[in-house]
């Protein structure tokens, strides 16, 4: 695909399957708490591992 | 469904369910806006009129690029359809651990920033701190009610939480006790206004606070303008040198320091900037919310302006990072490969269920920010949640419950946003704040750019 790059990314539907354990950090997005919204928290799984 | 965007110089295309990302060059580009809804022999003809003048692009190309995007749909990275809708209203028969507290450690405070939510502190209510005895039971009420989950945070909150820090360290002392008896491991944060910071606070915070959170705001005139003492002078040199300390004892643990824009500084880039040049290398900066009336509440036409800088900043942390100098903003902080599942992605923040705030006295509600509002009581410590009601409420509160989100690219990304946001602005939980949704849009769409540029490496785009 030479005008096509796919980025890796996790597979939210597999994810399905896999997640759900709820380990990971709440995920509060008020200003005062600092914004940690779903989309910049890492699932816990993968803590320690590839990072 | 997908979302396309083009943005520093990039061509990028997200399909929403699968969560993938590509980045593709303008003839795919074109050719994936056309996809769904034209017939391909249409699109093979539109597309050699547009290109003509290109003579690498003829039919053959073309066919190509219909090719791959037919596998790509095939393996389900494109184009695909929503499988979870019906997942989100089993939400309503979903467990209730709860497995975050947010404990109002202070009612009071020492600064007086005229922007402050919780209206210095006090919540609109009474000056109070709370008592070891009342920290202790949130504990306890917090452990008995979080089933088989190992961590549980707990945040120390205010007010101003070092206003009553020997509490704090006997409530950290507490839960490191009873941790290892019930197989708990306990993640305490601080947010603080570094007003109280000494040699002290730095050590015992930095063995015992998994995170801490610092406020400054920016550039010293733009910090000293909100956030200022009760003798009205501003405070920007009062906590710079000791945030400046507490970070360097902190070595590689974790903190953020984060401030507040408003209308008045529409130009935030340059504070986050200025906070980097400090030596501060996790930031965050967040729009003011307040009442649409106050002065220094950002209005519609800021936006443009805002956008700009969001992407200035994105700009910006490209070239800082391959010059060695970079520096996350929290914002865009985005883990493509490692980032939460698909359950977390539709259920959020937990307000009124898995998160609850703790007042000084005991009561519970569902967050923070709805502390001091009568009609979110949730119950206390000792009883434990007794407005079951509410929590239904809050437990259907997701990225599938809000009518405006249904249509929106990024809700897998907010999960819905805010409930208290949401109330706010609109008297309902289930409603959206859309002022915030606008600026979080365009954060994720800078947020992904980011990523790509990583990925691609690709170094002409960003000059
Ligand atoms: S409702 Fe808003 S302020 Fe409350 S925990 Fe959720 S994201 Fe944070
Ligand atoms: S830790 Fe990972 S798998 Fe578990 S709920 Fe969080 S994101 Fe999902």
């Amino acid at each position: 695909m030479k005008r096509i790059q796919t980025i890796a990314t996790r597979n939210l539907k597999q994810s399905a399957q896999t997640g759900g354990c709820g380990e990971c950090q709440t995920s509060c997005q008020s200003a005062c708490k600092t914004s940690c919204g779903v989309a910049n928290q890492q699932c816990e799984k993968y803590i320690g591992q590839n990072k | 469904m997908i979302h396309q965007y083009q943005l520093n110089g990039y061509n990028i295309v997200l399909d929403v369910n699968s969560g993938s990302v590509h980045c593709v060059d303008d003839l795919a580009y074109d050719i994936i806006a056309l996809y769904q809804t034209t017939e391909k022999q249409q699109i093979i003809n539109k597309m050699l009129v547009k290109y003509a003048a290109v003579p690498e692009i003829n039919k053959a190309e073309i066919i190509e690029v219909l090719d791959d995007l037919a596998g790509l749909k095939k393996t389900e990275k494109l184009f695909t359809p929503d499988i979870y809708q019906s997942k989100a209203f089993d939400f309503k028969n979903r467990s209730t651990m709860i497995k975050a507290l947010c404990l109002h450690v202070a009612h009071t405070c020492n600064l007086n920033c005229q922007y402050c939510f919780a209206s210095q502190g006090k919540y609109h209510g009474e000056r109070a701190c709370m008592s070891f005895e009342v920290g202790k039971q949130a504990l306890d009420f917090l452990v008995a009610n979080s089933g088989e989950m190992t961590n549980l945070e707990v945040d120390f909150f205010g007010g101003e939480p070092l206003m009553n820090w020997n509490v704090v360290k006997q409530i950290v002392g507490y839960g490191r006790k009873i941790q290892k008896e019930h197989q708990k491991n306990f993640r305490f944060t601080l947010t603080t206004n570094g007003m109280l910071i000494d040699d002290e606070v730095i050590e015992f915070a930095n063995n015992e606070m998994h995170n801490v959170v610092l406020s400054l705001d920016g550039r010293k005139k733009v910090h000293d303008h909100f956030r200022k003492t009760f003798d009205g002078s501003g405070s920007y040199d009062l906590v710079v040198p000791k945030f400046q300390k507490f970070v360097k004892m902190r070595g590689d643990k974790n903190y953020y320091v984060r401030g507040t824009f408003t209308h008045n500084n529409t130009d935030f880039t340059n504070d986050i900037l200025h906070m980097a040049d400090l030596g501060f290398n996790e930031l965050s900066m967040e729009p003011v919310v307040c009442a649409p009336d106050d002065p220094y509440a950002l209005q519609e036409e800021d936006l443009p302006q805002l956008y700009g800088q969001y992407e200035l900043l994105a700009q910006e942390m490209i070239k800082r990072n391959k010059s060695g100098k970079g520096f996350t903003f929290y914002h865009y902080m985005i883990d493509l490969e490692a980032g939460p599942c698909i359950y977390k992605r539709i259920s959020g923040c937990g307000s009124g269920t898995e998160y609850l705030a703790v007042t000084p006295w005991g009561e519970l509600y569902p967050c923070h920010q709805f502390v001091g509002d009568p009609k979110y009581s949730m119950g206390d410590v000792w009883q434990g949640v007794t407005n079951t009601e509410l929590q239904t409420q809050f437990k259907l509160c997701n990225a599938y419950a809000r009518a405006d989100c249904q249509g929106c690219w990024a809700r897998l990304y907010c999960s819905g946003g805010c409930a208290a946001n949401a109330f706010h602005a609109t008297g309902s939980i289930k409603g959206t704040y859309e002022y915030g949704c606008k600026l979080f849009l365009k954060r994720i769409e800078c947020a992904i750019m980011v990523k790509v540029a990583e990925a691609t490496l690709d170094s002409t785009a960003t000059e």
